[in-house]
């Protein structure tokens, strides 16, 4: 199975990966040879298997809720102190919508 | 007192001993392991980052609480590696990643937080393969790691820093992060021990997500019962990670001093088709010596392990290309100015991942695509299901599972780089046991005729690590 160039680019768009030319070239043809060896799983007939969700849980169903108590939360500083971009305590970027 | 001489070689319980008998301080022994770490790692590139100011601050919290005649903690004065896909508070954790290069995170994870409060002593943060996506650690922007057994051999990846300096002596003992082998076969190739948990059992809360359905985080140490005291620390229930188990933690290194023998073991045919006769012969022994000792060796089958490959790579990729899609530029320190905020996105991605983690996004976007869920992601989640199957029923007959760790040692760097799936190739062996979820380890178990090591791998049931640890802990006594 080989990928064509024109999906290796669609699949880019889909993941908002740039890629160069290279890059698409060399995808094409990795991700060609590793899907081909996937289709080996299509030897198994797993029309009555149910499919494996969840790893492994064993509690009660609401195990996992906590009372409901205040506690310091991370704070807006230290949330923005990684931002490229910031302002008036916000994250900054590029404009969306235009006037 | 005065630092001590064996750095390269200290146990927890010589650290223990010595602080109590008042041979050393804590503080002597931070000073003595960074000097010792900063001058040993351009060998081998094992950290990335050191973190000497933090370091020294928790030695002298463990000097002044034995001072004062109190408990120091179970990990007290323990100099440690952190692999770098897990945040530490205001020290930088780069993922291996040239998208995170710069970044400093606001909070600390949760195993962090439980080991410095048990007195560990953080050096520093280990290198990686980038987002923990490797077997060799050479997918590091920041370079690749040595193996300080061979070094012009990879250490094995993703948590090849990891297991390098507890190898190197930089460390005593070091975490790491395991999502399709990335604890076990680096351990293997460098020759120390290595612990995958039950899938639950450690809380990943400060863990970078790979795949959370099979990320865990685990201990690398020179011996067993140093791993067993390291997992004694970090298990248990955390309300900040709503997939960590509730089931409660076992005193590790007291059930491990039980004999082997009466354990029933399991020897899976499958692990022994593809494997270098060598290490054949080496993985032969180590069982014979089991035998030895009183186990029970069964030959037992799991026989849907050829198609662990391909179903890992299926959902391992599916969920990491979810995950990664929080690095675009927004929140992550970096960011590449296209024009609009979608030219941000894609510029910022192209330019900070590096071409394997671009392969498994763009894999995992693919079968998660419209028109091939079913065929790959779904079928996937259903051969999982069979394998996870194949370990129940297996568990049913045996008390744990003995097998290699890998098909061959440590391989030169460069030898794989070119060709992405005979690298997956390397991870036949332990992807199985992050798709079951069950705990497994490796152990030291031998040496090539090059002197290259071989791990022995241990699997367990569910949450039954003192099974695990039992097992590899008569095997050290006896064939040490």
């Amino acid at each position: 199975m080989k990928l064509i160039e024109d999906e290796v680019r669609y699949v880019a768009g889909l993941a908002n990966l740039r890629l160069s030319d290279d890059e698409v070239h060399r995808m094409s043809h990795d991700l060609g040879q590793i899907l081909t060896h996937m289709d080996q799983l299509n030897e198994l007939d797993t029309r009555n298997v149910e499919p494996m969700t969840q790893v492994l849980f064993e509690a009660d169903e609401i195990a996992t809720l906590r009372e409901d108590v205040p506690h310091t939360p991370l704070g807006n500083h230290d949330a923005l102190t990684n931002a490229p971009a910031s302002g008036s305590g916000y994250f900054k970027v590029p404009k969306v919508v235009e006037r | 007192m005065s630092a001590p001489a064996e750095i390269a070689s200290l146990t927890i319980s010589a650290i223990r001993e010595g602080l109590a008998n008042k041979r050393f301080s804590a503080v002597e022994v931070a000073r003595a392991a960074l000097d010792f770490a900063e001058k040993e790692n351009p060998a081998t590139n094992a950290y990335l980052t050191f973190s000497p100011e933090r370091a020294l601050a928790a030695a002298e919290r463990v000097d002044r609480a034995l001072a004062k005649g109190e408990h120091a903690g179970t990990l007290a004065g323990v100099p440690m590696a952190i692999k770098d896909v897990i945040v530490t508070k205001g020290l930088r954790t780069t993922c291996g990643s040239r998208i995170l290069e710069h970044y400093v995170p606001p909070y600390d994870a949760t195993v962090v937080t439980r080991l410095e409060e048990e007195g560990a002593v953080i050096l520093g943060k280990a290198n990686c393969d980038e987002f923990a996506m490797g077997s060799s650690n050479e997918n590091s922007a920041f370079g690749p790691v040595r193996n300080p057994r061979a070094l012009d051999r990879v250490p094995g990846g993703s948590s090849g820093g990891s297991a390098a300096a507890v190898a190197q002596g930089t460390a005593v003992v070091s975490l790491g992060s395991d999502t399709g082998g990335s604890i076990r076969q680096p351990a293997g190739f460098c020759g120390v021990v290595g612990v995958t948990p039950t899938y639950g059992r450690v809380s990943r809360y400060g863990l970078a997500a790979f795949a959370s359905s099979l990320d865990h985080i685990g201990p690398f140490a020179r011996n067993v019962e140093d791993a067993a005291t390291v997992l004694g620390v970090i298990a248990g229930r955390d309300d900040l990670d709503a997939t960590s188990a509730f089931a409660p933690v076992d005193d590790y290194r007291a059930l491990m001093q039980h004999p082997v023998r009466g354990m029933k073991l399991g020897l899976p045919k499958e692990y022994f088709a593809e494997l270098n006769a060598e290490t054949g012969d080496v993985i032969h022994a180590a069982v014979k010596q089991l035998e030895k000792q009183g186990a029970e060796i069964r030959e037992i089958t799991l026989p849907h392990t050829k198609y662990a490959l391909s179903c890992y790579y299926i959902i391992a990729t599916a969920e990491a290309s979810s995950n990664l899609a929080r690095y675009d530029g927004v929140r992550y320190t970096s960011r590449n100015n296209g024009g609009t905020l979608s030219e941000m996105y894609r510029d910022t991605r192209g330019a900070g991942f590096g071409a394997e983690v671009k392969r498994r996004i763009m894999l995992g976007t693919y079968v998660l695509s419209a028109g091939y869920y079913d065929a790959y992601y779904r079928k996937a989640q259903q051969v999982r299901a069979l394998i996870a199957r194949d370990f129940g029923e297996a568990f049913a007959a045996v008390d744990a599972i003995v097998a290699p760790v890998s098909p061959f040692p440590a391989f030169k760097i460069g030898e794989k780089l070119d060709d992405p799936l005979a690298m997956y190739l390397s991870d036949v062996y332990t992807l199985t046991g992050d798709l079951a979820g069950v705990p497994c380890m490796s152990v030291p178990c031998g040496a090539s005729a090059e002197g290259l090591p071989i791990g022995l791998q241990i699997f367990a049931k569910h949450f039954d690590e003192a099974a695990m640890f039992r097992v590899a802990s008569n095997y050290e006594r006896a064939s040490s």
